[in-house]
């Protein structure tokens, strides 16, 4: 049976081209994987070579044609003893001249929205429970211990659970969040890595295909940027790219955000780039009973997790719920203080700045409505959106840089939901636009402080 | 850790050889296929063929065995036609169709199966090495014998997380086989432009790795070599690295003009190495087969390849609603 040779396309975005040589002539055997022409596009020349084998029957552009379009047949392929003369018009090959046209009209239309694409899924309806029922016994605890309270409980009840990091075992943590894990759990669910970022994140991700539920701790997430491949295109994308098959269940933590005085490559907020990723979910506690309750709800979640701590948070103390088992699902914002001024959008740190204006303003007669957003992905928009319909204001607060910050999105989504609510545009707190100085004067400069949050609700308040 | 040489392989029996060549031309006739269909426009973006490397992947997954893991870059349809996954899930990912191995999401560089235990089809070089080397310290938590497959090429071999990966893997003992395919190019870019240490498999030394280089046009050298090295991890005493030389017939990706190599290097390799033709004279030569036997398989083969393509075209493109599945889990 006679077999069509087509026009190939030698690249990504071939269309056309010039069929500059013949190697074989007509009457040759040709055998698969033999160069038969050689073709010319904008870039460079190519070898053609054959797929089917049999006798070039007839060559139907000569060669030296240029402007030969993808797909048009070119030659005719015969089998012993049959003619190309005998073949008359041989048959289409299936599809490919309209797939490119479509293909095509697509790409053109790339600009305009998708009106074909279905929708994002939406958010469900706003979860507004109590975190733990009224009536539950409370004690006091640090940040630091409440999330080495999560790692162990969640390390008793799954032994594919393990920590892996520099310094998390026989120093007991950089930072002391994993004192007492080696004791307690072993060198092999604690394993001290050497200074080696990129790969152990890597190293974990596989770990996580292979079955495991790794803790990964980064001594600080600035490190981080060195594992950044790892955590974006294997972690985070591995599940949609092998249609739902491999997952990848795993905990990136550590302190996230300006420390004190440690200067610009150990000082940044990484928020808005991790929130910036699909299959991520990303999380920033502030208080001591959410570092619990959400490190513990991060390990059992079947995604990667980012969990962004905050050094200086450390040490501070809360209440926190004296119970077995305390968990906090993920995109439930939590309301500190309510109001009807005016609502304030944060997130970790942020959140000390915000609370500490909220008291401060009410003294002065303007009742803020403190929302601390606690996951950043997903996100409770309807918590917010919520807030500023009642309020009519908003301002947001982040030490991170302000180009393309939470506070910017948070702000997008105000005004395509609520833009008939707002009273006054919504005014984005962030870091300043600059590396973190080192000078004591200049680093308080660099940050988001308490005094600008009052300033900027005032400011909305028209006060 | 010397070459393994002809002389240290074992007998082997005529339906091991059949099973090579079988193999072996299947990716080679599949990915012929595959550039039949990319110069079609049926397939799309980013297709590396793996045409001449056939005997590296056929060699080593005569060496596993159940529960083994593999996990490569983005040159991967022969790793996975080599440990049995399904000719036309692969090229129907190729056509990006719902019925690939990722429902046409992943494309030639991001396949996977749970199944038949491929982690990968990663697209980002040498990304794919400390995820091996994770994957065999799962094994290893877990308490199994299993043995993982961590291929990379030249050019990922002077990536800095491989060595990262060495310097744990040697550390924790890790039941790793790290396979360098050496197909002297990485990209347009030979061995001898990239570095002076062309010898791969010896920087596994300075983390105390033992490991040796391998013909890599020779599928029972591979996979002698590969028996060792399986051995030496399932034995508990750490990973392994193969250096396997081997050789890419066709262009990095299929917009590649080799400008970089003359057309005799090519063709003298083709001549005078290739890894089919030489398990073809073994058969024959041994009076294991005739022409007509071979001819039989051929067509075999042919079938397979062309049902695969047939299904690769019939199969429909994903529903409009999977852009917004397989986010999360």
């Amino acid at each position: 049976m006679a077999t069509q040779v087509l026009m190939p396309a030698l690249s990504p975005t071939m269309e056309e081209g010039t069929l500059a040589k013949w190697l074989v002539k007509e009457g040759d055997t040709v055998t698969s994987g033999m160069v038969m022409a050689e073709i010319e596009t904008d870039k460079a020349t190519m070898e053609f070579e054959a797929v089917d084998e049999g006798i070039m029957g007839k060559i139907l552009i000569a060669e030296g044609t240029s402007g030969v379009k993808v797909n048009t047949p070119i030659a005719v392929l015969v089998e012993e003893g049959e003619s190309a003369d005998d073949v008359e018009a041989p048959a289409e090959e299936k599809a490919p001249e309209g797939e490119k046209a479509e293909a095509k009209s697509d790409a053109a239309h790339m600009d305009k929205p998708a009106v074909t694409s279905p929708a994002a899924p939406v958010a469900g309806k706003r979860d507004v429970s109590p975190d733990w029922p009224e009536g539950t016994k409370m004690k006091t605890m640090t940040v630091r211990e409440a999330l080495r309270e999560a790692m162990a409980e969640e390390m008793r009840g799954n032994d594919k659970v393990f920590v892996m990091g520099e310094e998390v075992g026989e120093y007991e943590g950089a930072y002391k969040i994993t004192q007492g894990l080696l004791d307690e759990f072993g060198p092999k669910r604690v394993v001290d890595t050497p200074i080696t970022e990129h790969g152990f994140a890597g190293l974990a991700v596989g770990a996580a295909f292979g079955g495991l539920n790794p803790v990964v701790e980064f001594m600080t997430f600035n490190f981080a940027m060195q594992a950044m491949d790892q955590i974006v295109n294997s972690a985070a994308k591995t599940l949609y790219m092998s249609g739902g098959q491999m997952g990848c269940p795993i905990v990136f933590r550590g302190p996230n955000g300006a420390a004190a005085r440690v200067g610009a490559q150990h000082s940044q907020d990484y928020s808005a780039w991790y929130a910036h990723i699909p299959g991520l979910k990303v999380v920033i506690p502030y208080s001591a009973a959410d570092a619990k309750g959400l490190l513990k709800q991060a390990i059992r979640d079947p995604n990667p997790v980012i969990f962004l701590e905050n050094e200086i948070m450390y040490g501070r103390s809360f209440e926190v719920p004296d119970v077995d088992d305390f968990t906090i699902p993920f995109g439930k914002a939590r309301i500190w203080r309510e109001g009807k001024d005016v609502t304030i959008v944060s997130f970790g740190i942020g959140m000390t700045y915000a609370l500490e204006a909220a008291d401060k303003l009410a003294e002065e007669g303007i009742e803020a409505e403190v929302i601390d957003l606690r996951t950043l992905r997903p996100i409770d928009y309807e918590t917010v959106l919520e807030s500023v319909r009642k309020t009519n204001r908003c301002v947001t607060v982040e030490e991170g840089f302000p180009v393309g910050s939470i506070g910017n999105h948070i702000s997008a989504t105000i005004m395509q939901q609520a833009f008939d609510y707002l009273d006054a545009p919504v005014i984005n707190l962030t870091g300043k636009d600059v590396p973190m100085p080192y000078a004591a004067n200049l680093e308080k400069l660099a940050l988001v402080t308490t005094a600008e949050v009052i300033e900027a609700v005032k400011s909305v308040c028209y006060r | 850790m010397a070459t393994t040489k002809p002389a240290d392989i074992p007998n082997v029996s005529k339906d091991e050889l059949l099973g090579y060549y079988r193999d072996m031309l299947l990716i080679r006739r599949f990915e012929e296929k595959a550039g039949q269909l990319y110069g079609m426009g049926l397939i799309g973006g980013f297709c590396h063929l793996y045409i001449g490397q056939e005997a590296v992947v056929v060699g080593l997954e005569a060496a596993a065995k159940e529960g083994d893991k593999r996990v490569t870059s983005y040159r991967d349809h022969g790793h996975m036609l080599a440990c049995g996954m399904d000719a036309k899930g692969v090229m129907a990912e190729l056509t990006g169709r719902e019925g690939g191995y990722s429902k046409g999401k992943g494309g030639s560089m991001h396949m996977f199966s749970r199944e038949k235990h491929f982690y990968g089809g990663h697209g980002i070089v040498g990304a794919q090495v400390p995820i091996g080397a994770g994957l065999s310290f799962a094994d290893k938590y877990l308490g199994n014998d299993n043995v993982t497959f961590s291929y990379f090429g030249d050019g990922a071999a002077n990536q800095g997380q491989v060595y990262e990966t060495y310097n744990m893997a040697q550390l924790w003992d890790l039941p790793v086989v790290f396979v360098i395919e050496n197909n002297q190019y990485a990209m347009g870019m030979s061995v001898k432009r990239s570095t002076k240490s062309p010898s791969y498999w010896e920087r596994g030394v300075a983390y105390g790795i033992a490991g040796e280089a391998v013909d890599g046009m020779d599928v029972l050298a591979v996979k002698a070599a590969g028996e060792k090295a399986v051995a030496h991890c399932r034995a508990g005493k750490g990973p392994y690295i193969l250096e396997v030389n081997t050789y890419r017939y066709r262009g990095h990706s299929m917009s590649d003009p080799a400008k970089y190599r003359t057309r005799d290097e090519v063709e003298k390799m083709r001549s005078e190495k290739d890894a089919i033709e030489h398990v073809r004279e073994l058969l024959v030569q041994g009076g294991h087969a005739t022409d007509d036997d071979l001819k039989a398989i051929d067509k075999e083969i042919k079938a397979v390849v062309n049902e695969s393509a047939e299904f690769a075209k019939e199969s429909p493109e994903p529903d409009v609603s999977e852009l917004w599945t397989d986010i999360y889990a």
